[in-house]
């Protein structure tokens, strides 16, 4: 990447920024070169920010009027829902910005799995970002478990209890966990703290996930490294800036939809039944965005391998990087990944299903069958087709393609018409 | 553009997955006009103040209703009571208070900041009262149940004759929008029961929906604020992009490429 030496213009800022040099990080950052090509998929990371932010905020607020205790927790929320002024709308903002922000995720993860920017040079940009996927999924089980109605107590129990399958401790870590012999108060006040603590370490990671980012820099739909700076990419202010804004806010008008019109159908309806441990839900079922993973735990009759399989399964992307042997990285050249890529979209959105359905009959095997390809996908086709695909020729430039004079793009086009394998 | 709808698309394909997966074992609700509904759904208050007279006249012997205060009854948005009716309604029930300079714990008429007073004093009081089964408190009843206001109306209306097969234990009923048909608490509407201050004919229909609504406001007594808000916010945002759009163009048009 070019960069530029920077100067403050006035005296003040230059004395400020040899000594701590935040004028020229903010330099950088409306300077920094992005490829003039990305598309709208590529504005979730600013929108991933924004809710991350939401997250902070409203959780702050919340928390001022929570009580963490197991007697008082449920009433605390109805306080909040009640009396606090606007305490509704920042719970609902809060609760639904969880959904929000793992559906954000979720297009992010697969953005980046449709466009290979998890190959090098971006490998630790990517497995920081499961790091930070996997602290999400702990956050929001946490918080989940925070309002102690019935599936807060449940859930808790039961994902809890799956550290009873380690070997040997396994019953002792549960009993740690729990702080006694069942989820109850000290199991409540850890939850709170933890959920307290895990947005920060998230907000750790986004800085270095996005440092990582800039020292190569953002991979594009071609795919294909920067050639002419000056010519493929744009300075990120102003004009990343208008256009993540403005996805950002068609994606808050659809946020505004749930918290205002629909607050509770992402959420169970046996939330609202305050916690007792003496009456078991029919039916227990974590939130949407953590159903796949729960139907590969359930599709395993084994309880410590189901355990590890489900483990596994988000595990298994950090080693993305390298079980994908294609060095082309974006799938518009790539005609079978492309078809193997949506079948894995569509083995995920089954896992899902299944997931919020008992585990049993017909649902059991195709859920058997949906993990048995979720992990053929990794581990067989992507190492095997990087050597046997036949890939569409690269362009040579970004700006090659965009001009529309390429004799390559044209061949990009009419292969994907075709459907030529 | 194209893009985002994709984006949308796979966004509506994600979330309707999810109602999808919920919907799996509904059964046929009884369906009746909620004014409460859709963007600019407004509590219907006279239905509001009836509804009150039914819960507190036929629920409120078993039901408690935890997380209200009888200030609430006055508040926007609920069944709006003038204050001195509403005050005249808190003083009607006697609340336990103290300790006093004595030491000792008195009872005293109601106020407006006092809390719904409770039927039984505890969970296990409200079972032995009612043959094992507990009442559920009825604050956020509407939003612990799957079907919500639907479920709730027609379960009001759903007792029949058990079909034939179908044995009930003593102080079972045959319901049939319960879960799993069997329920522990008996028909309690009846053609008339309830004698309306307005002159509203009480049918069985009327005091379901009237009641209904009203717990619908006891679980979510901001909603006519949620639905008002949520419409000029969802109008800011969308003139907000709109002209971010164009800016966006407008920006967009110094490079050879488009958005």
């Amino acid at each position: 990447m070019s960069e530029h030496e920077y100067t403050p213009k006035s005296k003040v800022g230059k004395w400020f920024n040899d000594r701590l040099p935040l004028l020229t990080l903010a330099n950088h950052l409306t300077d920094y070169p992005t490829p003039k090509n990305l598309n709208y998929w590529w504005t979730f990371g600013g929108i991933l920010t924004f809710c991350l932010i939401t997250q902070i905020v409203t959780g702050l607020v919340l928390a001022m009027h929570y009580i963490a205790h197991a007697d008082l927790a449920f009433a605390s929320v109805e306080h909040i829902m009640r009396d606090v002024n606007y305490g509704w709308l920042i719970r609902y903002i809060h609760a639904n910005g969880a959904s929000m922000f793992f559906l954000a995720v979720y297009i992010h993860i697969f953005r980046s799995l449709f466009y290979g920017s998890y190959k090098s040079p971006r490998e630790i940009i990517w497995i920081i970002g499961i790091i930070i996927y996997l602290l999400m999924m702990a956050a929001a089980f946490l918080g989940y478990v925070l309002p102690w109605g019935q599936m807060s107590f449940w859930g808790a129990t039961v994902i809890t209890n799956l550290f009873s399958a380690i070997p040997l401790v396994g019953e002792g870590v549960v009993t740690w966990l729990w702080g006694g012999y069942s989820v109850d108060n000290p199991t409540l006040t850890r939850f709170f703290t933890l959920h307290y603590l895990i947005p920060f370490l998230i907000l750790g990671l986004v800085v270095l996930h996005i440092w990582a980012l800039h020292v190569p820099g953002n991979n594009n739909p071609i795919g294909i490294d920067i050639k002419k700076p000056s010519k493929d990419t744009v300075p990120f202010h102003p004009y990343i800036v208008i256009k993540d804004g403005f996805a950002l806010l068609m994606f808050m008008i659809v946020f505004a939809f749930f918290v205002f019109y629909t607050p509770n159908i992402l959420g169970h309806a046996d939330n609202y039944i305050e916690a007792n441990p003496l009456v078991t839900p029919a039916h227990i079922v974590p939130e949407w965005y953590l159903l796949p993973f729960y139907a590969i735990l359930r599709s395993v009759p084994d309880k410590l391998l189901g355990v590890i399989a489900m483990l596994s399964a988000i595990l298994i992307l950090a080693a993305l990087p390298w079980l994908d042997t294609s060095r082309i990285r974006s799938a518009v050249f790539r005609p079978l990944y492309k078809q193997f890529y949506w079948i894995l979209v569509a083995d995920v959105l089954i896992l899902g299903y299944v997931g919020a359905m008992p585990a049993e009959g017909l649902y059991l095997l195709i859920a058997r069958i949906a993990t048995a390809y979720y992990f053929l996908h990794f581990l067989i086709v992507l190492p095997v087709l990087g050597f046997r695909e036949r890939t569409i020729p690269v362009p040579l430039s970004i700006t090659e393609p965009i001009l529309g004079g390429s004799p390559n793009l044209a061949a990009v086009k009419k292969r994907d018409n075709l459907k030529i394998q | 553009m194209k893009n985002f709808l994709r984006i949308l698309f796979l966004a509506a394909f994600f979330l309707g997955f999810q109602f999808y997966s919920n919907a799996a074992e509904k059964v046929e609700y009884l369906k009746t006009d909620w004014s409460f509904k859709g963007p600019f759904g407004k509590f219907d208050r006279a239905a509001l103040q009836r509804g009150y007279q039914v819960y507190q006249e036929v629920c409120s012997s078993c039901h408690s209703m935890k997380y209200l205060n009888y200030r609430n009854l006055v508040e926007k948005g609920g069944p709006e009571f003038p204050v001195e009716q509403a005050k005249a309604i808190a003083a009607s029930f006697e609340v336990k208070d103290g300790p006093n300079a004595d030491g000792e714990m008195f009872m005293r008429p109601g106020r407006l900041s006092d809390k719904f007073v409770m039927p039984y004093e505890n969970e296990k009081a409200a079972q032995a009262a009612n043959g094992g089964a507990y009442p559920p408190d009825m604050t956020v009843l509407v939003k612990a149940r799957g079907g919500g206001v639907d479920y709730i109306y027609s379960l009001l209306q759903g007792y029949e004759d058990p079909p034939a097969g179908v044995s009930l234990d003593d102080g079972v009923y045959y319901n049939k929008y319960m879960y799993g048909n069997k329920i522990k608490m008996s028909n309690q509407l009846s053609e008339g029961l309830v004698e309306y201050s307005d002159g509203t004919n009480s049918t069985v229909e009327q005091m379901a929906k009237d009641v209904t609504t009203f717990l619908m406001w006891t679980a979510e007594p901001h909603l006519e604020t949620r639905h008002r808000m949520g419409f000029k916010a969802i109008i800011y945002l969308i003139i907000l992009t709109v002209l971010v759009y164009f800016s966006m163009k407008r920006i967009w048009s110094r490079i050879e490429t488009d958005v």
